[in-house]
């Protein structure tokens, strides 16, 4: 059977991984290369790099950086931030990406994903949308979260899906950072709406909430977390063995 | 040495580097004469079926692997590189594959249960239905990533293993010097080592 995905995101800027990390014996705790080995080694299903660099010393630094990763880690590894273009998609898949997730660029480009979806297959391209409730609405937000595009979100990503894309991560912007769990309601809205794999983000506080959002959703594909990894507040192979004893099918 | 064939179809960064990650000695080449000079041959592919398809004709690189395959040299097709080992497929209509397997690709859609999504996409299980050299270190259960929204059916003698996804799903294929696996071993950990392992050993 098909097992639910556990997902680390690393954002990088200027080539390192921020946020906060603190793990025992990891000496290097910011290096993307040596966090996502040891990602890997706990049972990561796959890892995203978000790169939130703005120059473009910070983006050559962040495609080397994915291609020391690719050269070494031989699980699926999703690109985003940043990508406006095909010329985007290219540069980052040639670096050993095998998604690339398209946020703000889907936004100001309507023909992105279908044009990315053409050349590079649906399986490629990934929708992430940040959302937020707005006048009792689910709103899709641009930029990082800052600035309210006035679109509906759930017809939004069926929009995105129905382009093209292959896969969907819904980020609540509502619970992300409150470590309060997942957003339940609206993950459920989404994965009514769409018939591709829903990836959940935003939320996680600890291993309880992963098993709350596959027991309220079965149909979830996977769970997106970043601090709660990075400090090690909750450790992959320490949630997934929670989820198997749960009744949860998880690769273990 | 083992050729990747280059068409222009897909990333093949992954797929070179866990061969240099194993000690397989690797090109990735479109040259008709240095496949023609390999021990084996490894077929990629993602993205649609009649456009690869198209691609590897257009090169003429088509005929050079069947010829090849034909006189007996060994091939691993991955993913959409082994959906193209089969007579046909039913992607967007009806497209001819290489023929060198029997069987054809069909979608996954109305076959599987309405709550499953599609593509699958995801890791999954072999459940390992027969025996051949490219599976000697993988054993039943093993995990495995796959990304795919058609899957190849009919193929009965062949088969090597399936995944369970609403419907016992094509995962593997093998018969002689020809081998296929739908899920990516590049992209499928450990696991996936341990298939292009026992590929250069075979």
């Amino acid at each position: 059977m098909i097992t639910k995905r556990i997902i680390p995101c690393l954002d990088v800027k200027d080539g390192r991984v921020v946020k906060g990390v603190n793990f025992l014996g990891l000496a290097d705790v910011s290096s993307p290369v040596k966090l996502a080995k040891f990602y890997s080694e706990c049972g990561a299903d796959e890892l995203v790099f978000y790169d939130i660099t703005a120059s473009a010393e910070g983006r050559a630094l962040f495609t080397d950086i994915l291609t020391e990763v690719a050269k070494t880690i031989f699980i699926p590894l999703t690109v985003g931030g940043g990508i406006n273009t095909l010329a985007d998609f290219d540069r980052v898949l040639k670096c050993g990406a095998d998604k690339v997730s398209v946020n703000s660029g889907a936004i100001r480009n309507p023909s992105l994903i279908e044009e990315a979806a053409k050349r590079y297959g649906n399986q490629c391209v990934v929708i992430s949308a940040d959302v937020k409730r707005v006048d009792g609405q689910f709103r899709v937000f641009a930029k990082g979260g800052r600035e309210d595009t006035g679109m509906e979100a759930i017809s939004w990503i069926k929009h995105c899906v129905d382009s093209g894309a292959g896969e969907v991560v819904v980020n609540s912007i509502d619970t992300d950072g409150v470590k309060g769990g997942f957003d339940i309601e609206l993950l459920k809205r989404v994965c009514d709406t769409v018939n591709v794999p829903v990836i959940a983000s935003g939320g996680a506080g600890n291993m309880q909430h992963f098993i709350d959002l596959f027991y309220e959703i079965p149909e979830m594909s996977a769970g997106l977390a970043a601090s709660v990894f990075h400090f090690g507040e909750i450790q992959i192979n320490d949630l997934k063995r929670k989820m198997r004893d749960s009744g949860i099918t998880v690769r273990l | 040495m083992i050729a990747i064939i280059d068409y222009g179809v897909g990333n093949l960064f992954s797929l070179r580097s866990s061969l240099d990650m194993i000690g397989a000695e690797c090109v990735v080449t479109s040259d008709p004469v240095l496949i023609r000079s390999a021990d084996k041959i490894l077929l990629p592919g993602v993205g649609a079926f009649e456009d690869a398809k198209r691609k590897l004709s257009e090169s003429g690189l088509d005929k050079v692997i069947v010829d090849e395959v034909r006189a007996g040299k060994k091939i691993l097709g991955i993913c959409l590189g082994m959906q193209m080992l089969f007579e046909r497929s039913y992607e967007y209509g009806e497209h001819e594959g290489l023929s060198l397997l029997l069987g054809s690709v069909v979608a996954m859609e109305n076959k599987i249960p309405k709550e499953l999504k599609i593509p699958h996409i995801g890791w999954n299980t072999l459940s390992v239905k027969g025996e051949h050299p490219i599976f000697k270190y993988t054993n039943d259960g093993d995990y495995v990533y796959f990304v795919h929204s058609y899957y190849a059916s009919g193929c009965e003698d062949s088969l090597l293993a399936t995944t369970d996804y609403g419907i016992q799903m094509t995962a593997a294929v093998a018969k002689g010097n020809i081998a296929g696996m739908q899920f990516h071993p590049e992209k499928s950990g450990e696991a996936g080592l341990n298939i292009l392992r026992a590929f250069a050993e075979w």
